[in-house]
């Protein structure tokens, strides 16, 4: 269009486009306000809200998972392996705590509230709770300890296990040497008696379990293995199962070997 | 300090009369900067006569973490923290790069969700846009309005994942949850609401004289620039290429709505202009809405977590796969060594690309159309340094 | 008024320091409620509510603001040009502050009932500039330079325009002076000069249009005067950071601040006492007296600060080129018509 219109159509505008605003800010003015008086007034979290984290000590097994799965880093788990003997009793799901838990750290200044840790624990005990107003002023103080043993119960732990590794190295050493004996002593033995070590393997081993059916193809296994666990009874409890192939006379080894295959 | 430059043989005037030009430093603190960019600026005058971009103050190694990362989907909550502002859209693009990494193909209703929360995201995103746009200009009240309306988006997302602006939702195979009980109802009470609120905006903003004086004819992109600088999303749409990655490059189930791309025609000035881009930023949110209509409308049944895989083991290949975030194109180049974790994650952020493009469009404009400028290009610095 | 405290104190130095401190009193309370209705009516605009805390619903909060400033650490960057540093909000207040002698707050109190009062106003408001002109320059900040300059610039172009209506008003009251031009008004509404002044019926409607546009054209040009939105290019906050005054800090960032809305009412009031009928009261003679009229005087002058503060709220702001376009097409050409039509009527 021509200038002379431009011009006057430019004005026109301006003031009509002006007019229209002003009147949408004045509507405004009567409208009721959007925001709450925070701190006084608090908004409901949704119940999914992310927020600080929170474990829930009794519940937690020690599995490591979650601070396997943070991408941050900002778990910090160390865990002691309890004692047959001792009981640490259930988690709410009913599965037995097998390890104790001396630290286990959160650096909440780090962690990036992605919730993954959440997701992969067994027990459900790490949770994001809807706390979002934990400020402090000194930034140490950010760093939750969950861990609830006391330093003389950690040492205490640390010790018993101790002690059971040792007895448990032990009584391996004990086994290995009374293996060894008795390996050398079969071989003294076989080296001055020349009868086939088949007819008197089985004979030795009689009185441990009577044969059944299903024992009766295991015998035809090796002798040498035969007589290596009629010799040491202790020695089936201290080696793994898989390493000595079942013999006739030991039903539960029989057992166990039927088991392999399957 | 006041420091100036003997004149370039290319703006000496003759023998009339000697000018020098300035050298001004816009940055990195600065009110409409949109974080933490450096712009070194050559002025004459008011004129601008170069603008060179400083960044990577907001380098945070994204792609070195990535490395580190046990498994593909520890990277989720990295790669949300890129262009913070439209988390969705970047986790979108990271997911499909992922899963055609690992040939996965999610549950229909998987895909449903992870469009309507990237529409979402997506007005969320213009709503920022354009609101600290309008503050660029001088118009304070336009973005309290928005921000407002972009509360009630946080809330619904809140309600689903947890998390207001970061939220690790999109999962490699599904979602970390799936819909509460009532949210669809909650999210179609949205749609309603919003309606009303664009028009109030544009009546506010958008059309209003002033605005327009600003921004129309100003930062013209043409489009072959455009297309040479490599620029994607509502720049390039405005300079009126119509190239939308959602219709021309589909994934997920964008094919199965019925919505427009919108494109810049030049209606109150050039086309390519920053009103332009404002106004495809406007019209993509009423498209998002659309979108977000019919996909509540149509979404199916199903397991959200049925598909998550147990353990993430991929073969040793490489994919790219990219996305239209709401800044444009989004796309992820994943380099896999057979391992769970990841060899090499590269991020093509669209921010890094359309920024680029600010030298050759402001050289001539004043300093309040550069402001204008900058706005209008939409940068997140989380995504242009990574 | 002059009158009332000469009873008190006679004709003494006392009566014409409590006469000239009076506005100064005013100008503080003012400013401070001026800060708070701004707060108030930009977060109701916005959806919201502003503070809330310091005393009842914030009022207080002017008062904290203002404490705040002034125990602040006075900062002068090393390179400044001190003498100008010091001087400039000083210069500017003083600007504007002189006004407040020629305004009619009431029919009884006049700073100084001068013949030449409109046209003193006029004067003493372009001290503003220089006064900006040197907070820009003895900053040592570029961004401070731009703000000022263009500051500078905009005002002396917004002058034109608008000493153009004053020259309308002033060839239809015969007066310069301030007092006459309330008083010229007296009688109710249909007597303001927007509405065509006390005139005889036929001149009278022809001026009402006539007479919109310039109460329009003043208040426009009152605005940029002021640098507020949409003309507040020197202060833009978004490209600027703070503009000329980005660099003061306590004491002489609160003169600015309390000189910005000082300003703002005096512009405000010109405009009332010009189109609107000063002090006089709507109603004609009910609810007129001297203290009637003060309070009719203040109250509309308040009502422009509203109008003020909601455009403040509403529109974005104008570039440079576009605000020296707005003046120098629009408004002047304008302006210049309503002059000579007005001038041709008068002579009817």
């Amino acid at each position: 269009m021509n200038p002379a219109a431009e011009y006057f159509k430019g004005i026109y505008d301006g003031l009509h486009t002006a007019l229209v605003g002003m009147g949408i800010t004045f509507g405004h003015l009567f409208t009721k306000s959007v925001t709450v008086q925070y701190p006084d007034v608090k908004m409901k979290m949704p119940e999914r809200a992310r927020n600080r984290l929170y474990v829930n000590m009794d519940d937690c097994i020690g599995c490591d998972q979650c601070a396997k799965a943070c991408p941050v880093d900002c778990i910090t788990i160390k865990t002691i392996k309890s004692t047959p003997d001792v009981d640490l009793g259930m988690t709410s799901k009913n599965t037995k705590k097998r390890l104790y838990v001396p630290q286990f750290d959160i650096d909440i200044a780090k962690c990036c509230y992605c919730g993954l840790c959440t997701f992969p624990c067994p027990t459900e005990c790490i949770k994001m709770t809807d706390v979002y107003e934990f400020s402090e002023y000194d930034r140490s103080n950010l760093l939750y300890s969950f861990a609830t043993m006391t330093p003389s119960e950690i040492e205490t732990a640390q010790l018993k296990l101790k002690k059971a590794d040792e007895e448990a190295a032990a009584k391996k050493a004990e086994a290995a040497a009374a293996a060894k004996a008795a390996a050398e002593k079969k071989a003294a033995e076989a080296a001055a008696n020349p009868t086939p070590a088949a007819a008197t393997a089985p004979a030795a081993e009689k009185p441990a379990a009577p044969a059944t059916p299903a024992a009766a193809p295991a015998p035809a296994k090796p002798a040498a293995a035969g007589s290596n666990g009629g010799a040491a009874q202790s020695a089936p409890k201290a080696a793994p199962a898989p390493e000595t192939p079942a013999t006739g006379s030991n039903g539960d080894a029989a057992a166990k070997k039927e088991q392999q295959p399957e | 300090m006041i420091e100036t430059q003997q004149s370039q043989p290319a703006t000496s005037r003759g023998t009339t009369l000697r000018t020098e030009e300035m050298i001004l430093n816009m940055g990195p603190q600065h009110p409409s900067t949109h974080g933490v960019l450096r712009l070194e600026l050559v002025v004459d005058g008011e004129i601008v006569v170069d603008v060179i971009p400083h960044m990577g103050y907001l380098h945070r190694c994204f792609e070195k973490h990535a490395e580190a990362m046990t498994n593909y989907q520890q990277v989720v909550p990295y790669v949300d923290r890129m262009d913070y502002l439209s988390s969705m859209g970047n986790e979108f693009a990271y997911v499909v790069a992922a899963e055609k990494l690992l040939k996965i193909q999610v549950p229909e209703r998987v895909d449903y969700i992870r469009v309507i929360m990237a529409e979402l995201q997506r007005i969320a995103s213009h709503q920022v846009a354009i609101g600290t746009y309008g503050i660029d200009i001088g118009a304070f009240t336009p973005f309290l309005f928005l921000f407002r309306d972009r509360e009630r988006i946080l809330d619904l997302i809140e309600e689903v994942c947890g998390a207001r602006l970061l939220y690790n939702y999109f999962w490699i195979g599904g979602l970390s949850h799936d819909l509460p009980p009532g949210w669809v109802e909650k999210a179609k009470e949205f749609c309603a609401y919003l309606k009303p609120n664009i028009t109030e905006l544009n009546n506010l903003l958008t059309f209003n004289k002033i605005f327009i004086e600003r921004t129309a004819n100003v930062g013209v992109l043409p489009k072959d620039v455009a297309i040479n600088y490599g620029c994607s999303g509502p720049m390039l749409r405005a300079s009126g290429v119509d190239w939308d990655l959602r219709r021309d490059d589909p994934y997920s189930v964008y094919h199965k709505f019925d919505w427009q791309v919108s494109v810049g025609r030049g209606e109150v000035g050039t086309v390519g202009d920053c009103w332009d881009r404002n106004i495809v930023r406007v019209h993509e949110m009423e498209q998002s809405l659309r979108i977000i209509e019919q996909a509540l409308e149509q979404i199916p049944e199903g397991n959200v977590q049925e598909k998550l895989p147990k353990r993430i083991m991929p073969v040793a290949s490489e994919v790219y796969a990219r996305t239209e975030a709401p800044r444009g194109e989004l796309g992820f180049y994943i380099v896999s060594d057979g391992t769970g974790s990841p060899y090499r994650i590269k991020a093509r952020g669209p921010s890094f690309v359309n920024l680029s493009v600010i030298a050759e469009i402001s050289r001539g404009a004043m300093i309040a159309d550069l402001v204008a400028i900058l706005g209008s290009t939409d940068i997140v610095l989380g995504e242009v340094d990574r | 008024m002059n009158q009332l405290l000469q009873s008190f104190f006679g004709d003494t130095l006392l009566t014409h320091i409590v006469m000239s401190a009076l506005p100064l009193l005013f100008v503080l309370v003012c400013a401070l409620v001026t800060i708070y209705v701004e707060m108030k009516m930009a977060a109701h605009m916005q959806d919201r509510v502003a503070y809330m805390r310091t005393g009842w619903h914030g009022t207080l909060q002017p008062f904290a603001d203002i404490l705040k400033l002034l125990q602040k650490e006075d900062i002068i960057p090393a390179a400044a040009d001190k003498l100008l540093f010091m001087l400039a909000p000083y210069i500017v207040f003083i600007g504007t502050y002189a006004a407040f002698a020629a305004l009619p707050f009431s029919s009884a109190y006049v700073g100084s009932s001068v013949d030449l009062g409109l046209f003193y106003i006029i004067a003493v408001s372009a001290l503003v500039v220089i006064g900006i002109l040197m907070a820009g320059w003895a900053s040592n900040n570029k961004w401070s330079l731009f703000g000022a300059i263009r500051s500078a610039s905009q005002i002396i172009s917004y002058e034109i325009p608008a000493a153009l209506a004053v020259l309308a008003v002033v060839m239809i009251t015969g007066s310069l002076n301030m007092d006459a031009i309330s008083k010229f008004q007296q009688g109710g509404v249909q007597n303001w000069l927007v509405f065509g002044g006390p005139l005889p019926i036929v001149q009278k409607l022809l001026l009402i249009p006539i007479m919109l546009t310039l109460a329009v054209i003043y208040y426009v040009c009152s605005m940029a005067e002021v640098n507020r939105t949409p003309f507040d290019i020197p202060e833009a906050e978004s490209e600027l950071v703070q503009g000329y005054n980005t660099e003061f800090t306590g004491m002489k960032f609160a003169l600015f601040y309390l000189a910005e809305y000082a300003n703002l009412f005096v512009v405000s009031a010109i405009a009332v006492v010009l189109f609107f009928g000063g002090w006089s009261s709507p109603f004609g003679s009910f609810m007129s007296g001297p203290v009637w009229d003060a309070f009719w005087f203040i109250t509309k002058g308040m009502i422009f600060v509203c109008v003020n503060i909601w455009l403040r709220w509403t529109l974005p702001r104008l570039r440079v080129d576009q605000l020296m376009y707005v003046s120098w097409k629009v408004l002047v050409p304008f302006a210049l018509v309503c002059v000579v039509l007005v001038g041709a009527i008068m002579v009817m």
